[in-house]
């Protein structure tokens, strides 16, 4: 059926290409030369080695930020540790290295466990990778009892001639030995409702867009990350204060969205291009704006505010105030969308489309229009949780919104693709499982854990918790 | 500007064993997607499973062909498994459950807590799993040299991979060609076609998806294996863009064809090489430097995946009616 309707090829053609290339270039045209040097991710091969570790505060969160310089007979480099804790330094020389960790930069309150190991040497070998260890927490030598920073005292008294990358002072142990407490279920539970309606900020556009447009869209982390991006631009290479920051990239993200529907997805509805075929269009576009965010800062972790958050303790949660605030702020824009959603002729007309695009049709509706708005809602949203985002796990980098992509797919697939409400029920389940996990996996899998539970869904209630129950098979 | 030397390092490419792993995986990936029409997005995890089957039991002391069996065990389970929940389900959702699975996959296997078993993120080192497999190689220690093609013949990057390595792309081709012709894979043609109507026909639609799933993650993983041999198992590196690459690749050569993915494969590697050994070369470092070009390339993979996909789906060798794209 699809087949026959090629009539209108010729001119579809040209503004598609056109189409592509614009977004591709997008960000090269917006940004002129604000490359840096970052570290990229280092891969160990017959040229290089590796030097690795996680950084991780006392009460095993990431330390983000935290520069350490290595120095040795392939020369000086400097490496920073990443949104998960994680630094590299790649090396062309096999030799002895010493690691120098800046306590300067340590998030506040943080302090090495051992001071007298900083500097440290390490060996690396080429196409090995070698972990150089810097454990936070308590001074002291003996004191397991700074909270779940209870990784062995043999760790940090071993040199730091480990084969592998250690995570240092990951809650591995920890989770497993019981430590269980009341606190740090409430702690958990606090980050999870948190990082949920973050998440909720960027699933629910991913969700609006599927339900009117039936487009799976892999691109959407991108819109993620484009935020949190021009967030970073905005605050530390112009100096903006950091609201003005995050409304400018909200204002580009939306802008992205109406350039996208307008250059890419509506001329390919208008060709007739299936929604698969356009959702392998997605990845493709995906792939291309990763690389190109990569290309212009780098591997590394981005920063969008360098100070350090302060901290708010009520009873046995502590929380950031810039949590607090992200918090607020995602509350009020879902209750914006909501409110939109259901009580204005627009948002009326956006869940008729939604229900049935061609009985919307019919009934008046320009569904191009309400398309095109969704679009530039679905992706200011995204560029407001990339912002947040970027600031509740204290840095973006380029994959940021990548790696949360299949989190949003699973909120929305937890809800029912398409439905709005859905995808914020779901995102905020998906943030507490996220981040509770912790409590009984080790850290590194929570993701996974929250990909288990996609396709447990898919597996007990495919149509997902608030979806219809209808064949979609 | 040394145009033998890149010529020499792109022709190189032609035949090398990351190309035929690659066309392996394209070929396993063209059992769902272009016989069968299933929209796997996480053949990525196939491969590194296959992967760690092999390096693990390897590790364990077990000889080569069972560690060989152990991979493809590892793959076919996994098909299994993920075919249960998802292929009763609509293109799109089997789709994103393949790149979740995949993910878990990657995930668990760079977890710290398996650090002993999988090497954590920083993976299990090729020294530790290469032995049986270079044992087994017929030729004698050191290097031989055919035209300026030389590699050792057995260590690490060598002529006995590139054997194997398309021994075994000749074979699934020859498998597929037969597949295709036989009766059961004109079921699954049907099934690409129009699944209700091979139901009507009293056909098990469920049951044939799951073996085309199966042998198609099986062929992946075979894949993983050749990917891993001359370097290392690093989770990392075989994460969703390799996934998309194999995609690319698929779709360049054409799906549903004999042929196609290896045509790809070669087109794909050696285009992306003599892109970026022209731009090593040609572009200053003062505009681009080295990580960029490598970054440059995947942007150019990205948009080419597009385009692709947009003006030119049934790829180069590939039949625009057998193309099952958006048959439901």
């Amino acid at each position: 059926m699809r087949r026959a309707a090629t009539r209108d090829r010729s001119t579809a053609r040209a503004p598609i290409a056109l189409g592509v290339l614009l977004l591709t270039l997008f960000l090269s045209l917006a940004l002129p030369g604000t490359a840096r040097a970052a570290t990229a991710a280092c891969v160990a091969d017959a040229a290089t080695g590796c030097i690795n570790g996680t950084i991780r505060t006392a009460a095993g969160d990431p330390a983000v930020g935290v520069v350490l310089a290595v120095d040795g007979p392939g020369g000086a480099s400097q490496a920073t540790t990443d949104a998960t804790g994680r630094w590299t330094a790649p090396v062309t020389e096999a030799g002895e290295y010493t690691v120098t960790l800046d306590a300067a930069t340590l998030p506040a309150g943080e302090q090495l466990r051992d001071p007298a190991s900083n500097p440290r040497t390490v060996t690396v070998a080429l196409g090995a990778s070698a972990g150089a260890l810097f454990p936070l927490g308590e001074p002291t030598a003996g004191g397991g009892s700074g909270g779940e920073a209870s990784a062995s005292p043999e760790e940090d008294a071993s040199d730091g001639e480990v084969a592998d990358d250690a995570e240092v002072g990951a809650p591995v142990g920890a989770s497993e030995s019981g430590s269980f407490s009341w606190g740090r279920l409430a702690q958990q539970a606090t980050s999870g409702l948190v990082f949920g309606l973050l998440l909720a900020l960027a699933s629910v556009g991913l969700s609006l867009i599927y339900g009117t447009t039936g487009l799976s869209n892999f691109a959407h982390g991108e819109q993620v990350t484009l935020g949190a991006i021009i967030a970073y631009i905005g605050a530390q290479t112009f100096g903006l204060p950091l609201v003005v920051a995050g409304l400018l990239a909200v204002m580009v993200g939306a802008a992205s969205g109406w350039v996208q529907d307008a250059g890419l997805w509506h001329p390919l509805r208008k060709r007739r291009v299936g929604t698969t075929q356009q959702m392998i269009v997605t990845i493709g576009l995906s792939m291309a704006l990763q690389y190109t965010y990569q290309f212009f800062f780098g591997g590394g972790a981005l920063r969008i505010v360098t100070t350090t958050p302060t901290m708010i303790t009520a009873g046995p949660v502590r929380i950031s105030t810039t949590s607090l605030w992200s918090l607020l702020i995602a509350l009020l824009v879902l209750g914006a969308v909501a409110y939109f959603l259901l009580r204005t002729r627009v948002g009326r007309a956006t869940r008729a489309v939604s229900d049935n695009p061609a009985l919307a049709a019919a009934s008046g509706i320009t569904v191009d229009r309400i398309v095109r708005l969704v679009w530039v809602i679905g992706a200011a949203l995204a560029a407001l949780g990339g912002v947040l985002m970027g600031l509740y796990l204290n840095a973006t980098s380029w994959n940021m919104g990548g790696a949360l992509l299949l989190l949003m797919f699973a909120a929305v697939t937890l809800g029912g693709l398409g439905q709005a409400f859905g995808a914020l029920a779901g995102s905020i389940v998906i943030g507490l499982v996220v981040e509770m996990s912790n409590l009984v996996i080790p850290s590194d899998m929570r993701y996974a854990g929250a990909l288990l539970i996609l396709i447990l869904v898919l597996l007990l209630r495919p149509q997902g918790i608030l979806g219809r129950a209808e064949r979609i098979g | 500007m040394d145009w033998s030397r890149i010529l020499v390092n792109v022709a190189g490419e032609i035949f090398a064993p990351t190309t035929a792993a690659y066309a392996l995986a394209a070929i396993g990936l063209n059992v769902h997607f272009g016989l069968t029409g299933l929209l796997n997005m996480g053949q990525a995890g196939f491969m590194l499973l296959g992967a760690y089957g092999f390096a693990i039991s390897t590790i364990a002391g077990w000889p080569l062909w069972a560690a060989v069996l152990v991979a493809l065990a590892c793959a076919a389970v996994f098909g299994l498994l993920l075919g249960i929940p998802t292929l009763k389900l609509r293109g799109d959702y089997l789709a994103i459950v393949t790149i979740a699975a995949a993910e878990i996959v990657r995930l668990i296997g760079r977890s710290t807590a398996l650090t002993d078993l999988t090497g954590a993120s920083s993976g299990l080192r090729g020294n530790s799993y290469k032995d049986t497999f270079q044992d087994a190689s017929p030729f004698p220690d050191g290097t031989f040299a055919l035209g300026p093609f030389e590699y050792s013949l057995n260590a690490s990057n060598s002529w006995w991979i590139r054997l194997v390595g398309w021994g075994l792309v000749a074979l699934a081709c020859l498998l597929v060609w037969l597949l295709m012709r036989s009766p059961w894979g004109r079921v699954l043609k049907g099934i690409r076609e129009d699944e209700d109507a091979v139901r009507s026909l009293g056909k098990n639609v469920y049951s044939y998806k799951m073996q085309s799933l199966v042998l198609g993650g099986v062929i992946g993983a075979a894949a993983g294996i050749i990917y891993v041999l001359p370097r290392a198992v690093q989770p990392d590196s075989m994460g969703r863009p390799m996934t998309f690459f194999i995609w690319t690749i698929l779709l360049l050569g054409g799906a549903a064809t004999v042929f196609g993915p290896v045509l790809g494969s070669i087109i794909f590697w050696v285009s992306l090489m003599l892109i970026k050994s022209v731009m090593r070369e040609g572009v200053p470092t003062s505009i681009m430097r080295t990580e960029q070009i490598e970054q440059f390339g995947w942007i150019i993979v990205g948009v080419t995946l597009m385009l692709l996909v947009i003006f030119r789906p049934q790829g180069i060798l590939g039949d625009k009616k057998e193309l099952a794209i958006d048959v439901r």
